[in-house]
């Protein structure tokens, strides 16, 4: 059986260069990521982490960052004791430049066998991506409550 | 037309700033899906059973099927042939299903493909990258009135794998 991996493609109107700044910086994420901050120097083997409600939701390691290309690092949920059990998996986004747009592919893969994460990921990466997209094209971004995107668990802290 | 056989083989989720009502219209109406489809116009009978056709800019029928379920504006699930010599002989019936959901001040619009037997990677990859150019730009042309230009040829490795199944592709 394939493994099993969530893969997102979406076009946007928009620079590479814009996009890797919002992909990596939190003035941008806490927009359109729920509030949520993302912590590194964006360096090859230095640590990566989401910060949510002064709480840290991930943690992991940057594997690649070829600005404005490709950025990929290991992405590590530790909120509740069966994700903290689970051996990290991999993020990476590729970006390329297609006619006047940007094409973003988001892989995420690598799943530990019977991943509790997948399916929290799965649901939350197209209202993340989707929310991304309106912030770079109409300077607005998307006001989806968690709770709409039915995750299975849902931890306390994204509730706040 | 029963679709218990179907299973889902490509699900993609997007989140629009719009309205149920519009975005069953973008889904539903030529004027709308001439924007954001490749140009292609989208025309349909809107009741169990009724003619599902997708025109291209020269007036040919590119893909054709019937309604199997209309629930506006909630869900339509529609038959998606594309019209290529022996395909659906050979790889059967397409089917696509349109799932729109208020989520915030958002809609969840999700649309899942599906098929009543396995298809390879190579036949599934048409749709693969078809699917998130189409629904990005419905996306944009709902939420700042342009949709995207998006130049897409149909990828290599699905037209090989209907050459070697003896599909026909223009």
């Amino acid at each position: 059986m394939r493994k099993p991996e969530f893969i997102y493609v979406t076009y946007i109107e928009t620079t590479p260069e814009k996009l890797w700044e919002a992909l990596t910086s939190s003035d941008f994420t806490k927009r359109y990521w729920w509030d949520t901050s993302v912590v590194s120097d964006w360096k090859v083997g230095s640590p990566f982490s989401l910060v949510l409600n002064g709480k840290t939701t991930d943690v992991g390691e940057i594997l690649e960052a070829e600005r404005p290309r490709r950025l990929s690092y290991t992405f590590h949920h530790i909120l509740s004791e069966a994700a903290k059990n689970e051996r990290p998996s991999r993020v990476t986004f590729v970006l390329e430049q297609h006619g006047k747009l940007v094409k973003l592919t988001l892989t995420h893969e690598d799943f530990a066998e019977d991943s509790v994460v997948i399916d929290g990921i799965s649901k939350g990466w197209p209202a993340i991506m989707s929310s991304l997209k309106s912030m770079l094209e109409s300077g607005e971004a998307l006001v989806i409550p968690l709770d709409a995107l039915f995750i299975d668990e849902l931890e306390e802290v994204y509730r706040s | 037309m029963n679709i218990s056989k179907f299973k889902p083989a490509i699900v993609y989720t997007v989140y629009i700033a719009s309205t149920p009502e519009k975005i069953w219209q973008a889904l539903t109406m030529a004027e709308f899906s001439r924007k954001y489809f490749f140009g292609n116009a989208v025309e349909i009978d809107l009741k169990v059973g009724g003619a599902y056709v997708v025109r291209q800019p020269d007036g040919s029928v590119h893909i054709s099927g019937e309604v199997v379920e209309c629930d506006p504006p909630r869900k339509l699930i529609v038959t998606f042939n594309v019209n290529w010599p022996a395909l659906i002989e050979k790889l059967g019936p397409t089917l696509v299903t349109y799932e729109i959901e208020p989520a915030g001040d958002a809609v969840r619009l999700t649309m899942t493909e599906s098929h009543d037997r396995p298809l390879d990677d190579d036949i599934l990859s048409g749709g693969r990258t078809g699917w998130p150019a189409i629904l990005s730009s419905l996306k944009s042309l709902l939420e700042t009135g342009a949709p995207l230009v998006i130049k897409m040829a149909p990828p290599q490795q699905m037209l090989e794998a209907l050459k070697k199944l003896g599909i026909k592709t223009p």
